[in-house]
């Protein structure tokens, strides 16, 4: 591709690498996160008064800051990498699940339910088990529902999923006025009801827990027949057919799948976190966690870096607006921008542009 | 140089009289507040090492997070405090997020930790309970009273007289839309876009209400409710909708734009809340009732300096300079407005006005003789003090948070789920 230059020639064409060694990749990466924060320290130069140095500094300290900031960092990276794990085997599938938000909103407001309803009633260790029966239930029959839709009339699953969020937040307002009698839509949290607090640490156990589902979905997805057929489905659903596997039961199993897992995170949020529930409580992971598992090629360790990166970014970028004073919107801006050379590295590594003479077509 | 001087004044007056002429009539503008502005009297010494943090829901987007904002600028420059000793963090969740928030900045050195929104209450006492020797202040909770923590305290104002206020302002529009003949006096309603079916909103639509109802006999309301404290698109249909149900007048209790934005766009007069958006409103905002939190940050950082303690429940009023109203849009108000608020400013202060006297509201039919509400808020939403003596409906009295919940004959909801 060095040869082509050629000055009357405009035209290029866009081909598919092969595969990069992986120090390559990874320079390239690097050198993309490096371009980014140089971009974004003009941006801010320009924008602000401020030195794009003590910013990033800030950033840095709005994640490792302090021992409270990094157990709320990796709790953070814990309940996203969770909802990107549920997102995964849908998307490897090619199903256009964007209903995450919702399945995990319905499971956290069924745990939530168990904790007012229950709580108290029953020994401790039950209640917990039905929490967790409750939650993962909730969670597949919301994803499971545009699931069987899908497969049976062929609907449209994005549309479908992202209907089912909309129902999952008035749900949860409903029941939030149903709950609170003043009318605050307020519910006051019942931590007698949570998860143990392993070591005094309280987020060591959601920790602990998504960790395992990572190196669980791994296996799943790499090691088992099930897995395989979610890969093949999502290669090409004729192939699927011609090898005899039944996609109707695949598209269903794997939303079965998807759904538990978003319910789990809805557990975790409410009975290992919150032990309340808002409208907000799933905050649009729902939707991050796409990016998540797209940006790590749906690849559950990988999953693990990419969840990290975005929620360092978002703290980051927090801490930058208070250190500094600034409108949230700033670091928002500088998340942007690295993000997008994130993004737009993926691209290079994938394909390569080639500038080809005039005149001569390929293909 | 004198002729200089008389053409640029000739060309000044031009420009006057072209201002003038735009519009065909003159522009009147702002009035100023009022309210007499109260002083921030800083009589006390500030250690260098002391700190004081804020913990707020959203950022300066949001009307309700934008009001304390200021407050904490302007105490800010009334106390001379160094940014450093002044850690802002927005867009803090009613979760675990709060909780967390709070034990940064208490780890970072803060000796006082205030939030700002209901939600944040359960996560602010948890962390009280952690850090006993710093003091954290919570704004409209409901806790403080009933918790018996020495070092978390609730707070708010006597904001149903700022709406009060602000209601007589509405009813003077609707008066003179009546003496226009726009309307007739049975026309004469007003909508209302609420949050939530919860005491504070229902004791701030009435308190405007009632407002409305000392100068226009004849008025009605409907109320519309959103669910949500923050929705713009909600807060715009609720609107539109009330508008539509031949409302000549609204107000909102809600903390965007989408409400005051509608009202412009149909030129139907809107008393805001939380602030002048008379900016983006001129042709229909009125006037603005709100609470200013400058002086209770004053309060706590006072007593904190001085060793004093810190009330369980701090209610300030216009005295204190914690209920204020902005300037009157005088291009839309009615005639006479400034100055019959600062007659009935004077009869709230002095006594001979009150707000929820019984004798000027109905309940169901009937004269409120007694009303046993729930202040304790222990979670059994059962009634536990009697609010109504004196033949007064006694509002944040009991506690600092608002538990005027009843339903006032002349106001409908026209929805009730939230």
């Amino acid at each position: 591709m060095e040869n082509t230059k050629n000055k009357k020639s405009f035209s290029f064409h866009i081909i598919k690498r092969e595969q990069t060694v992986w120090y390559k990749g990874l320079a390239i990466r690097a050198a993309a996160v490096l371009l980014a924060l140089v971009v974004s320290g003009i941006v801010i130069t320009l924008l602000t008064d401020k030195n794009p140095l003590a910013v990033y500094k800030s950033m840095w300290s709005g994640a490792f800051g302090m021992d409270i900031r990094v157990w709320s960092l990796f709790q953070d990276v814990a309940i996203l990498l969770c909802i990107s794990l549920a997102v995964t085997p849908a998307f490897k599938m090619k199903f256009w699940n964007i209903g995450a938000e919702g399945q995990v909103l319905i499971g956290g407001l069924a745990t939530v339910s168990v904790m007012m309803f229950l709580g108290g009633k029953i020994p401790l260790p039950l209640l917990l088990i039905i929490m967790v029966v409750a939650s993962i239930l909730a969670g597949i029959i919301w994803a499971v529902l545009p699931a069987i839709f899908k497969a049976y009339w062929n609907t449209n699953e994005t549309l479908f999923t992202l209907m089912m969020n909309y129902v999952a937040i008035q749900l949860v307002s409903y029941f939030l006025k149903v709950f609170v009698k003043t009318g605050s839509g307020v519910l006051f949290p019942m931590p007698e009801f949570g998860f143990p607090v392993l070591f005094g640490q309280p987020y060591l156990l959601n920790i602990i827990i998504v960790v395992a589902l990572t190196i669980a979905v791994y296996i799943y997805l790499k090691y088992t027949k099930q897995g395989y057929e979610i890969s093949v489905v999502g290669e090409s659903q004729n192939t699927a057919n011609y090898i005899g596997i039944n996609v109707k039961k695949v598209v269903i199993r794997t939303l079965i799948v998807s759904g538990a897992l978003c319910g789990i995170a809805g557990l975790l949020l409410v009975g290992g976190t919150n032990h309340t529930i808002n409208t907000e409580t799933a905050g649009g992971r729902g939707f991050t966690a796409i990016m998540v598992s797209w940006l790590a090629k749906f690849n559950p360790f990988f999953m693990v870096v990419t969840s990290f990166i975005i929620v360092f970014l978002q703290k980051g970028a927090q801490q930058v607006s208070t250190d500094f004073r600034l409108p949230q919107a700033i670091s928002d801006i500088v998340t942007g921008i690295i993000l997008f050379f994130i993004i737009g590295c993926e691209f290079f590594l994938n394909y390569k542009i080639v500038l080809s003479k005039n005149g001569k077509e390929n293909d | 140089m004198k002729k200089l001087l008389a053409l640029l004044l000739t060309v000044v007056m031009l420009f006057s009289f072209a201002a003038c002429g735009e519009n065909g009539s003159e522009h009147l503008g702002m009035s100023d507040a009022p309210i007499d502005a109260v002083e921030v009297k800083v009589d006390y010494e500030i250690p260098d090492d002391f700190k004081i943090g804020f913990i707020c829901l959203h950022d300066e987007n949001s009307t309700y997070d934008l009001n304390f904002l200021n407050a904490v600028d302007a105490i800010q420059k009334a106390t001379g405090l160094k940014d450093e000793q002044v850690i802002v963090k927005t867009n803090i969740g009613e979760d675990d997020a709060c909780y967390n928030t709070a034990k940064d900045l208490a780890t970072q050195g803060c000796d006082i930790i205030f939030a700002n929104s209901f939600g944040h209450e359960a996560f602010m006492i948890k962390a009280a309970k952690e850090f006993p020797e710093v003091e954290f202040c919570h704004a409209t909770g409901t806790k403080a009273h009933t918790e018996g923590l020495a070092n978390y305290h609730n707070a708010f104002a006597s904001i149903y007289e700022g709406r009060y206020l602000a209601g007589v302002a509405a009813g003077m529009k609707l008066n003179e839309m009546i003496e226009a003949g726009k309307i007739t006096a049975e026309e004469a309603k007003m909508g209302y876009v609420g949050a939530f079916t919860y005491a504070e909103v229902i004791s701030g639509y009435t308190s405007f209400y009632l407002g409305a109802k000392s100068v226009c006999p004849s008025v009605t309301m409907d109320v519309q409710f959103t669910g949500s404290w923050y929705d713009p698109t909600e807060e715009k249909n609720a609107a539109e909708a009330l508008i539509a149900k031949k409302c000549v007048l609204i107000s909102q209790h809600a903390d965007s734009m989408g409400a005051p934005g509608a009202c412009e766009a149909a030129l139907v007069p809107n008393v805001s809340y939380n602030g002048a958006t008379y900016e983006s409103c001129p042709e229909t905002f009125i006037v603005s009732s709100k609470i200013d939190w400058t002086p209770y940050y004053n309060y706590i950082i006072k007593c904190v300096v001085n060793g004093e303690k810190i009330a369980a429940d701090w209610c300030g009023g216009i005295a204190e300079g914690s209920v204020v109203l902005t300037g009157i849009n005088q291009d839309v108000a009615a005639e006479g407005t400034v100055a019959k608020i600062k007659e009935v400013v004077k009869g709230l202060t002095d006594g001979t006005v009150k707000v929820f006297d019984t004798k000027t509201f109905t309940v169901a039919g009937k004269e409120l003789a007694s009303y046993v509400a729930d202040v304790d808020d222990m979670g059994d939403y059962a009634p536990d003090t009697e609010v109504v003596e004196n033949g007064e409906f006694n509002e944040s009295v009991k506690r600092s948070a608002p538990y005027f919940d009843l339903k006032v004959d002349g106001i409908t909801r026209l929805n009730e789920k939230f």
